[in-house]
């Protein structure tokens, strides 16, 4: 399958990246790892008059702890799932990386395009929902940070303008006593989730759950935060009755279609049985386990 | 292959782009279309169809190649984007008419029967073994988890990329074997 014809430029920094979003009159498009956009192109379903690479550009594959957690858009998810302030201080960022797609997929996919292709069938949105994080804009009209909560619009919508480009991911520093695991069902190795949970909790000093936050995937036009279920975690013991309560909360709250993965009420079920086994490792880790 | 210094263009009207490219450690220097994936690029204008094309839909690996020394699939990869970097592809592995231990490993543990997905099988193990020399036999199997094979049930291809690891791991005999 051959691409429609378009135009190729390496942008050098992340000025020239937004100077030629913001000439080309909306028709140009962001090219990262390509591992969305490509196979889109090859089926004509994408058709960009240019492509903007951006995976020449110095400086923005870094991961830092800097009062926050601040990884740059263009780190590849198999750099991401190896990096070591991931795997020990944020390993729901690394249980997600490792579940994205394969390992071929993974040396050249971004997490910036993870997030920026804002597929609801992707893994990485319901993690950072869970997170709280937030997401840092370059356009023409100079920076801007995003929360998460205001990033994701549509099924490949995000808050993006036209001329801004996703430079960084921002992440709040762990608080004491909190853990977080995404847990992901898929039909085979690499395929997009059935569904997938990202919860992360934070227990008080007597080992309750003082606040929740939890992100489904693939149960709605977007990623989609489990409001009620973290509203019923809220104040209560990580016990077997308050995680059901909550897989049953976040399960009338999914918005699961039938499609070739199974039909919504098997779904509906995933979304129930995988909340409470996400919540449960995330309490495990707010208590020092993994 | 075009020399003129503006830069060339298709039939069409579409500007090519002069990329310069190290393929199994010689240099090409070439116009292409921007559009030009690097799996086409390979087999089309190198001649080098050692790289399969299978699934065209980054779904099978029967495409992998090595990009600066990381297994990717290149039917997902335009030509253009590895302008300046370092190919590897199935064709380089044997070198001077001696088998590369992951060949080997494939030949004597059996690891093909069709041979469709052995290219991208054996350069994804290239890959992997770089950065994991011992792997366990899971490792193994996630490492190629992208790679589809409609014939083996994976089982000798698992023990052919043991082989090749323990073979890496020999201490070298005069001359260490050849990862790359
Ligand atoms: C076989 C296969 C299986 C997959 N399975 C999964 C899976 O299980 N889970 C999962 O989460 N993903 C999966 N993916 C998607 C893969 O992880 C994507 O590569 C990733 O979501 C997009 O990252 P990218 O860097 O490749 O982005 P690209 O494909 O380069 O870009 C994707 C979109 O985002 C835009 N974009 C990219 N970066 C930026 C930026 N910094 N600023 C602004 N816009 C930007 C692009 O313009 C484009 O519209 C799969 C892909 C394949 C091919
Ligand atoms: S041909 Fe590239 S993944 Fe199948
Ligand atoms: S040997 Fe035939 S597909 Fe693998």
């Amino acid at each position: 399958m051959i691409p429609a014809s378009f135009e190729y430029e390496v942008a050098t920094d992340v000025a020239h990246a937004i100077q030629l979003l913001a000439s080309s009159g909306g028709e140009a498009k962001v090219l990262a790892g390509g591992q969305s956009l490509i196979p889109l192109m090859k089926f004509r379903l994408a058709q960009p008059a240019s492509l903007i690479d951006i995976t020449r550009i110095a400086g923005l594959s870094g991961i830092r702890e800097n009062g926050e957690l601040q990884i740059g858009a263009l780190i590849r998810e198999a750099d991401l799932e190896k990096n070591a302030i991931i795997r020990q201080r944020y390993p729901i960022i690394a249980d997600t990386a490792a579940v994205v797609a394969d390992p071929l997929v993974r040396n050249m996919a971004t997490i910036g395009g993870n997030l920026a292709h804002a597929d609801p069938a992707n893994d990485h949105p319901a993690t950072m929902l869970a997170l709280r994080a937030s997401v840092v804009a370059q356009g023409s009209k100079g920076e801007r940070v995003i929360p998460i909560d205001d990033f994701f619009l549509d099924t490949f919508t995000t808050a993006l303008r036209p001329d801004e480009i996703l430079v960084e991911i921002r992440v709040p520093k762990p608080a004491a006593r909190s853990g977080g695991a995404y847990l992901k069902l898929e039909r085979k190795v690499g395929d997009f989730a059935i569904v997938g949970v990202a919860a992360v909790v934070r227990l008080d000093e007597s080992g309750k759950i003082a606040a929740a936050s939890i992100g489904l995937t693939n149960v709605g036009l977007t990623a989609i935060r489990a409001r009620n279920a973290e509203e019923k975690l809220r104040g209560q013991a990580p016990d077997d009755k308050a995680l059901a309560a909550a897989g049953a909360a976040a399960a009338a709250e999914s918005q699961p279609v039938s499609d070739l993965r199974g039909p919504a009420e098997y779904k509906r079920d995933v979304v129930r049985v995988l909340t409470q086994r996400a919540i449960r490792k995330a309490v495990a880790r707010a208590k020092g386990g993994n | 292959m075009a020399v003129e210094t503006a830069p060339a263009k298709t039939t069409t009207g579409q500007k090519l782009h002069r990329i310069h490219v190290v393929v199994n450690g010689a240099a090409h220097d070439v116009d292409v279309e921007p559009r030009t994936l690097l799996v086409h690029f390979l087999r089309e204008n190198l001649g080098m169809t050692g790289t399969h094309i299978g699934c065209d839909t980054t779904s099978c690996g029967a495409c992998t190649v090595l990009l600066n020394g990381r297994a990717v699939k290149s039917c997902t990869l335009f030509a253009v984007q590895v302008d300046q970097a370092s190919i590897a592809t199935v064709e380089g592995l044997e070198k001077d008419g001696k088998l590369h231990p992951i060949q080997e490993g494939f030949h004597q543990e059996h690891g093909l029967q069709c041979g469709f997905c052995t290219p991208g099988m054996m350069m994804t193990a290239v890959g992997f073994l770089a950065t994991n020399p011992a792997p366990t036999e899971l490792q193994i199997r996630e490492a190629i988890s992208g790679n589809l094979c409609r014939c083996t049930g994976y089982v000798n291809i698992v023990k052919s990329i043991d082989y090749a690891a323990r073979k890496l791991r020999e201490p070298a005999e005069g001359k260490a074997p050849d990862v790359r």
